[in-house]
């Protein structure tokens, strides 16, 4: 076990294909009345886990791990979403027939997807992160209904009618990758000399800044890091539902992720990966009270602040995610 | 021209529902630093009570619209009340942020529970005529006329907020909840319960928006479903933080910005009035990064 301690990366892929061989095993296997015990609609469940897994962390970065406080999430998402929905269903007609094609330019789409959502990250970062708590929080969500108001008056978008169309690319399988590829890029990125700087920043800027960190261009970098991540996501998600609509991606959106970090724990990335699994899945565990399961829900989110505030993980990791101290070399001057 | 001078009016009117809201949200903030999410449910239930209360009240008085706003602005306070006690204040001395998250699950909440079949339901009603509408025409050439639910609208809230600017101002609570937002520690040092004063911001900020939910009724005539608040509630906010959040006049001033704005924008294209809101603050915050009258401070090592 000691190659597993020493290899976190590889620890946490393994932990990760574990899950996917069970889930999907599961879903094979006739194991209730010679039906499976997964049916399709719990795999698309289990598919909107892993892309609210992707989402979360790369909120919890800016968030949790920064101390900023952006709540327009989803307006990231929605650049992503739209870009490679343009790309894929408008532009070149991609369809799932021919996988040798369609999956190159899927991957390419959501990238793309991805790297607009940066720009836009940056375009909304670099001026408002000199604001200071909640008048950023406000700024960012001005931000997500302004870029759902412009998607809904460009008619090239589809505007207020939504895009449909879009071809299913998003598996069990393309879900774990990018699953597990982001959060290992996310997590190496916390463990960085960066990530230190971001919790400097966090746990108090002007220290930090007196120590020689360039605070707001290690905000600025992380808010366009975590509004890539969020706008592959976002691609990740259009191929998923097949059907996007501005208003799949209003602050009510981004609000949601928020639920879903907090309650995690927003310092820790095991509990940016905890808080969306239970609060995904917990509406549909709680289908059998019928209507009153929106009721029971916020109950359950406010007496989960109430009795364990800094989140379901407070502090503490999943041990397969952690870096072990590496051996300090002496550096010769 | 005349044109022009309609969608002031109308802006001025939806302004005057927009700053009864607004107040609420800057007086919580400015007291205990919470964005409170659940404000624009109150505003909802507002609503909701007004239409319940309307046809009793009718009954009870022979007139509807002054004891149901009376009656709503009671419950709505009351509701704000018992929210805090049981939602924030376990939280008070914990932080900001969990208290924000608790702010969002009591507004899921109150959603959801209001639209419970054998609570409000969540279908559409149609809001009891508590004044009979009437146009106005103004003197002149230009084609202009208001209506008496328009000014209704503005003389309710005008005469609300001069009872606030009464109340913050010249009573000893009201002085007490100014030094509170000032500085908390001190002002409890100086003998201020703070409790007290909490409690007080989450009766009459509610209150407000109950009358708000009452104008809004009375203007649109009619209530879609207990999710209505959250537009109204938002823009409110927006309108708040437009302002400077927690300064009281400024929520007011851009509460009629907002709406004055937003009346403009939409007679151009209804989604651009939908969005206008949003420009507006980010371009207003870029320049003065703590809103229109809010005070800079700054950081202190």
């Amino acid at each position: 076990m000691t190659f597993l301690r020493t290899h976190r990366t590889m620890a946490t892929v393994i932990a990760s294909v574990l899950a996917y061989v069970v889930i999907k095993l599961l879903s094979i296997l006739p194991l209730v009345n010679g039906e499976p015990l997964l049916n399709a609609y719990y795999i698309q469940l289990i598919i909107l886990v892993g892309i609210n897994i992707v989402m979360t962390v790369s909120l919890g970065m800016v968030n949790g791990f920064t101390g900023q406080f952006s709540i327009g999430h989803a307006g990231f998402m929605a650049v992503g979403a739209y870009t490679s929905a343009m790309i894929t269903t408008v532009w070149l007609h991609t369809s799932t027939a021919n996988p040798w094609v369609g999956y190159p330019v899927f991957i390419v789409a959501i990238l793309a997807g991805g790297l607009l959502a940066a720009a836009a990250g940056y375009l909304v970062g670099a001026p408002s992160l000199r604001l200071k708590g909640d008048y950023l929080a406000i700024v960012t969500l001005s931000a997500n209904e302004l870029i759902r108001t412009v998607i809904r008056v460009t008619d090239a978008l589809g505007g207020p009618r939504g895009l449909g169309g879009i071809p299913k690319f998003t598996t069990l399988e393309v879900v774990f990758v990018f699953a597990i590829v982001s959060v290992v890029l996310m997590r190496n990125y916390l463990f960085s000399s960066h990530g230190r700087s971001m919790k400097a920043i966090r746990d108090s800027e002007i220290a930090a800044e007196s120590t020689g960190i360039n605070t707001t261009r290690q905000k600025v970098f992380v808010f366009v890091f975590s509004a890539f991540f969020a706008g592959v996501s976002g691609g990740v998600f259009a191929h998923l539902l097949q059907f996007i609509h501005p208003d799949n991606f209003s602050f009510v959106k981004s609000l949601e992720y928020l639920i879903y970090l907090y309650v995690g724990g927003s310092t820790s990335i095991s509990g940016a990966i905890v808080g969306p699994a239970i609060f995904t899945l917990l509406p549909e565990l709680l289908r059998g009270l019928e209507s009153w399961r929106m009721v029971i829900y916020p109950l359950i989110l406010i007496l989960t602040m109430i009795f364990r505030t800094e989140g379901i993980m407070g502090l503490k990791e999943f041990s397969f995610i952690l870096i072990p101290q590496r051996q300090r070399k002496e550096v010769s001057v | 021209m005349g044109q022009f001078l309609q969608q002031l009016i109308n802006g001025i009117q939806i302004g005057s529902i927009y700053a009864l809201i607004a107040l609420g949200y800057t007086m919580v903030y400015g007291i205990v630093r919470l964005i409170n999410f659940a404000h624009a449910d109150i505003f909802m239930f507002g609503a909701y009570m007004g239409f319940f209360l309307a046809p009793v009240m009718a009954k009870v008085f022979g007139g509807a619209f002054i004891p149901t706003i009376i009656a709503a602005m009671l419950i709505t306070g009351l509701l704000g009340f018992v929210m805090e006690k049981l939602a924030y204040r376990p939280l008070r001395y914990k932080s900001r942020l969990s208290a924000l998250i608790t702010a969002l699950g009591v507004s899921i909440f109150l959603e959801n529970f209001c639209a419970m079949p054998f609570v409000f339901g969540p279908t559409f009603r149609a809001f009891p005529d508590l004044i009979v509408a009437k146009n106005i025409p103004i003197p002149g050439n230009l084609g202009l006329s208001v209506s008496n639910v328009l000014l209704l609208d503005i003389g309710v809230s005008v005469i609300l907020m001069v009872l606030l600017f009464w109340f913050v101002n010249k009573t000893l609570i009201g002085k007490q909840m100014r030094a509170v937002a000032f500085d908390k520690p001190t002002a409890s040092l100086m003998g201020i319960n703070i409790d007290v004063v909490i409690s007080t911001a989450f009766i009459v900020g509610p209150a407000l928006a109950g009358a708000g939910g009452i104008l809004y009724g009375t203007t649109y005539g009619m209530l879609a479903s207990p999710f209505l608040g959250i537009w109204p509630g938002l823009k409110a906010f927006i309108a708040a933080v437009l302002g400077g959040i927690g300064n009281i006049p400024g929520a007011v001033l851009g509460a009629y910005i907002m709406g004055i704005s937003e009346a403009f924008a939409t007679s151009v294209n209804s989604n651009l009035g939908y969005g206008i809101a949003f420009a507006i603050l980010i371009g207003i915050l870029l320049i003065r990064p703590s809103g229109l009258l809010g005070k800079f401070m700054p950081e202190k090592v």
